[in-house]
Order: structure tokens, then sequence, then C-alpha cells
């Protein structure tokens, strides 16, 4: 469909070159031998096989630093490598962050095929979460490794407020994949706080953007990461199912409490003893049980509440917005930008075919968001029900799903200083 | 429990690693399977442009990827050039004062009478657009706007398709990265040219 309008140019502008005289002044004809000059056109440079190369290598490279090597100081090495290749260098486009948009607008058919390096950018990094946990997140991924850099004077994020904090990386996926599948925007994209700081480009409003969450990564370790980030959703829910965990000791715990307040991500979980008595405690129960039940009708809620919502979104679609300024002009009214209704009217565009268009979108957001919404808060009702539940644990340990492996507890454990034999331990 | 004997949650996360493996390779699949691999950049069609100036101030480049090329096939060589002089010009000089461009990327020079040719210098050119608009009101539309791509980053999503009011922009091939004017294809080189 796309094609329509250029063919239709090209015709018209052969009928104008045939005919001679529609050129308001025809081409001269020289006689002092002057050849007319060529543009020349720069090709397209890319160089994705190196990308996917060194994403496959940093990926490797990451996993045997954290699990292996256990070194943080070679994971901040390779963060900062990352930094300035997958940053600094390629300018940070196409991220593995970012290619979620491209896989939905894929699925949804608004392109007709996924270049190998987003589908690999994409792929990988889940992959590797599948067997190493979140490596990725600690030293490839450029906008994860400027946070880690960042990161001056934690501060503690209360529990609560973690929990309800973490919830938005979730609306934020759902809103991306919904707005990229119906062909409007790259919300990611417009609102990656880094890109800009990356190109060492862009507006005022850009370098205001990263500055200011820069400065709140300086005492929240990474903001970004934790409540923005959408594919960290993905990445989480892989880490779950990691087969290597990262583990704040090289062998056995020995619950010396050192290690507590070593994590900046709060991604140190503390044992919890277990037993006879959690298993009777009666209110926990009754408080499951409540919460088993409310799920369908979370779930309802969600998907009545995302309908409405789905409307107030669409009408931040251009297509959308083109028809709504079509309709006020038809009542008279004077829309703010004038300039889409302009263009369309030069272009000679159909106005019938936009509203229709506008209508469809309508539709489909609408849906979407209904779907989405349901989702979205049967996954609340699910983290309720898992926050409930707590499986009685032995030792301190690395949530798979918020640790991001960025090495810091290592050096807390002193069974990690004996074996690096920085202290002697005696067992 | 026995030391090597799983624990229910260990076989639960087995068995969704499997499922989660399973998934991503039907899902390499199919996106392999999809026709032909290709990689898009950003192009503008030069027929839908209007030259509203915001591929100057859009672009996350300072100056702008998106510079005026000029067809020369198309050209008609106007001394009274209407892409290259204000409107209200006092003479017809290479005078900056005269000049449209506000930059002074249009280098004009005298080739025969009546004839002056208008060559585009790149490295100044900021891609607003003032010259292709003041070509296509009084003259043969020979000069137009591109991306150019040895300047291009190509952004996952272009800054500049984002506000472009007559959604000129659209992601094409990276093999076939231009969409000039037909004159203009015609005439220029394939292979490294284009």
């Amino acid at each position: 469909m796309r094609l329509l309008p250029i063919i239709f140019a090209v015709l018209l502008t052969a009928c104008r070159l045939g005919a001679g005289e529609e050129f308001r002044f025809p081409p001269p004809e020289f006689e002092s031998g002057y050849s007319l000059p060529q543009t020349t056109h720069p090709a397209v440079s890319s160089c994705e096989i190196v990308d996917i190369a060194l994403l496959a290598l940093a990926l490797l490279a990451a996993g045997f630093l954290a699990h292996r090597a256990r070194s943080r100081r070679g994971l901040v090495a390779l963060a900062v490598l990352s930094l300035l290749y997958f940053g600094f260098w390629r300018q940070g486009c196409v991220c593995p962050v970012g290619s979620i948009q491209n896989v939905a607008l894929f699925l949804s058919g608004g392109i007709a095929s996924l270049p190998i390096v987003v589908v690999v950018f994409f792929i990988l990094p889940l992959l590797f979460a599948l067997f190493h946990g979140r490596t990725f997140c600690a030293a490839v991924c450029p906008l994860g490794a400027v946070q880690e850099l960042a990161l001056w004077k934690p501060v503690k994020v209360p529990e609560w407020l973690e929990h309800i904090l973490g919830t938005l990386p979730y609306v934020f996926l759902a809103t991306a994949i919904l707005f990229a599948a119906t062909g409007g925007q790259f919300l990611i994209c417009q609102y990656d706080p880094f890109v800009s700081l990356f190109r060492l480009s862009g507006k005022v409003s850009a370098l205001a953007g990263w500055g200011a969450v820069l400065f709140v990564c300086l005492f929240i370790g990474r903001a970004y990461c934790r409540f923005i980030c959408p594919y960290g959703v993905l990445l989480k829910a892989c880490a779950r199912l990691a087969r290597k965990r990262i583990t704040i000791t090289p062998d056995e715990c020995i619950r010396c409490r050192l290690c507590e307040d070593a994590c900046p991500y709060n991604a140190i979980r503390i044992p919890v003893p277990g037993g006879v008595e959690r298993k009777t405690a009666p209110r926990e129960r009754k408080i499951l049980a409540a919460l088993i039940l409310l799920l369908p009708v979370l779930a309802t809620l969600g998907a009545l509440a995302g309908g409405r919502l789905g409307v107030f979104l669409a009408a931040k679609h251009p297509a959308v917005k083109l028809a709504e300024d079509i309709n006020r002009r038809n009542l008279g009214e004077t829309p703010k930008d004038n300039l889409p209704l302009i263009a369309l009217r030069i272009n000679r565009g159909d106005e019938g075919q936009v509203l229709l268009r506008a209508e469809k979108i309508r539709r489909q957001m609408k849906a979407g968001a209904a779907t989405g919404g349901a989702i979205l808060l049967f996954l609340l009702g699910m983290k309720l029900i898992l926050l409930t539940v707590r499986p009685p644990r032995r030792d301190y340990e690395a949530d798979p799903a918020a640790c991001v492996a960025c090495g810091r507890c290592y050096e807390y454990c002193p069974r990690e200083q004996a074996r690096l034999k920085i202290v002697p331990f005696d067992n | 429990m026995p030391e090597n004997k799983k624990t229910r949650r260990e076989v639960l996360r087995d068995g969704g690693r499997l499922l989660a493996l399973a998934g991503a390779g039907a899902a390499l699949g199919y996106a392999a399977g999809s026709g032909k691999k290709r990689e898009y950049v950003w192009q503008l069609d030069p027929y839908k442009c209007i030259q509203c100036g915001k591929c100057a101030t859009e672009c996350v480049l300072e100056p702008s990827a998106v510079k005026c090329v000029h067809a020369f096939a198309m050209c008609g060589y106007c001394e009274l050039c209407t892409g290259y002089f204000e409107p209200d010009a006092e003479k017809l000089d290479t005078a900056a004062e005269n000049a449209l461009c506000p930059t002074g990327a249009i280098k004009r020079s005298f080739v025969e009478d009546p004839y002056y040719a208008y060559v585009i210098d790149e490295a100044l050119c900021v891609g607003c657009g003032k010259c292709v608009a003041g070509c296509a009101k009084f003259g043969n539309g020979s000069l137009f706007l591109q991306v150019r791509h040895d300047r291009c980053v190509n952004c996952n999503e272009c800054a500049i398709a984002k506000k472009c009011p007559a959604q000129a922009f659209s992601r094409v091939p990276a093999d076939q990265p231009y969409l000039l004017k037909q004159a203009a294809a015609k005439k220029s080189e394939p292979g490294k040219a284009e």
C-alpha cells in the first residue's frame, strides 16, 4: 500500500517528461561543452556481523566473569568496554531493549521482514539469561553500564516501594508493544534517557532527561533498569528459569549476615524460617485463598480499565491525530498544528482513507489495551500470591529476577575471601 | 531428601527453561522463514515532502542527516533561480543578502549565456528545505531533500519521521536507500553512487 503513491508519482513524472514542455524551464542544451555534474549518493555502511559477534562475545565473557571468575573488577571493565562500543561507538541503535518494538511491529505485519541483527539482538540476551541469569544487564547493556558506573551513594529503596515501582516496567512494556504493533510510535526509543548521551547530541529536553536520570542513579542504583526497563521484564522471566544462578558465596553459606546490606538493588533475600508453624498460619492461608479467588476479578477489571484507556492511548497515534484534525476542521475549528492537514491537501491525500484508518487503529488500540490490562492485573494478582507464599529459605540468596549480576556481594562473603586467600578461613 | 534428587522447584524450572528454549527456537525459525532478510534504513519521499523545515530541527544529529540533493538533469539552469534567490532579491548576484540559503550552501556559477549552474555544498547544508520550497514553487523542482546515509545513524525510530507532518518518511531496504526524483534516478550511476 505504501508503494502506491510512489508508483503514482513516478507515472505522473514520466508523463511530464514525455510531454517535455511540462518543465517550467526546459533543461537547456549547452553549446559550451558543459557536461551535467553527477550527484553521488553515499551508500549505507553497516557492520552488523561485527555487532552480532561482539554481542555474543560480550555475553559469553559476562557469564564467565559472573559465574566462573566471580570478578567484579572484570565485570566493571567489561561494562566500560560495552559502554564504549555499544553506547558511544555504535550510538545505541538497534539495542535489545528497543528491538522489542521491531519484533512487535513485525509480528503485527507492520514490516515485511526482520533484519537479522534485530532478531539476534532481541533473542540472544534472553537465551543467555536462560542459562546465566541477567549477565546481559551486568556488563553488556550500555544503558545498564552507564548506571552501574554512576552509582555513588546507594540509598536503599524500602521494600514496599520497590514492589510498587517494580510494576512500572510491565505497564511500559505493554504500552510500548501496543504502540509499536499498531504502527504508531516506538515509545521505548522516544523515552530512552541515554541515547542522546551516547550520541552527545540532541535537544535540551533530552539533555535534561539523561541528566535527571543519571542524577537519580547516583543514589538509587540502576533506577532505569529496576523501574522502567521493559526488556528487563523479559530478562527477569528468563532469569527465573536460569540454569546457573548468581550465588553470593562460592560454596556453602554460613549465614554470617555480612552480605545483608551489600546489594544496592535489593536483590539479596534473607533466610526465611520454615517449618510446621508456617504451614498452619491461618491468616496467611485465608489471604492466599482470597487472592486466588480474586484473580479472575482482577483480570476482568484490567480488561475493562484497559478498554477505557485504549481510547485515550489511540488519540496519541499520529494517524488518529490527523483524523481528529480533519473532524475538527469540518466542524469549523482550527486545529492547533495545521501542518499535517496542509500536507494532506498538498499531496491530495484521501481524507476518507485517513478517517477509516484512524477508526481501525482505535479499534485495535482498544482491543489491545483491554488484553494488556487483563494480563497486567492478572500478573499483579500472581505477584501478590507469590508474596504470600514464602518458601522457607535457609541461606542468603540472590533473587535471580532482581539480581543484575553486578558482583558487588562477592567480596562481602568471608567464604569468597577465603577462596581468594585474602583472609585465612578455618572450617 | 537425598542430595542428588531434584526438588519440585528445580524440576519446574528445568521444564520452564526447556519450554522457553523451544519457544525461542520456534520464534527464530519463524523469523528466519519469513522471506528475504533485509536491513532497513530511513528515507523520505520527495514527492510527499512539503518542506516544513522540520528535517533541519528534529534530527538527532547537528546538523541534520537530511540534506538537499540536486537533480541536475531536471534543472533549468535559470538566471533567476527561485531556489537560490530571496523573493525580493535586490540584484541577481552571489551576495549573501540576496541568497535564500541560510548557510550559503548553494554555489552559483556562470555556465554560458543565459545559464547558471547551482551546486550544493553538502558540508554546509542543514536540510532546512528553503531552496527546495523555492524551486518547487516557481521552478522545475530539481532540488529535493534526502536522508544522506554517510551521516544518518539509522535510529530505531527516526526522530524526524515522528514529527514529519506529511508522513513522508519510511523504512526502505538498505540496498536501495534513496528515493530520488525520477529524472535524477535515471541519470545517476548505479552501483556505488546509489
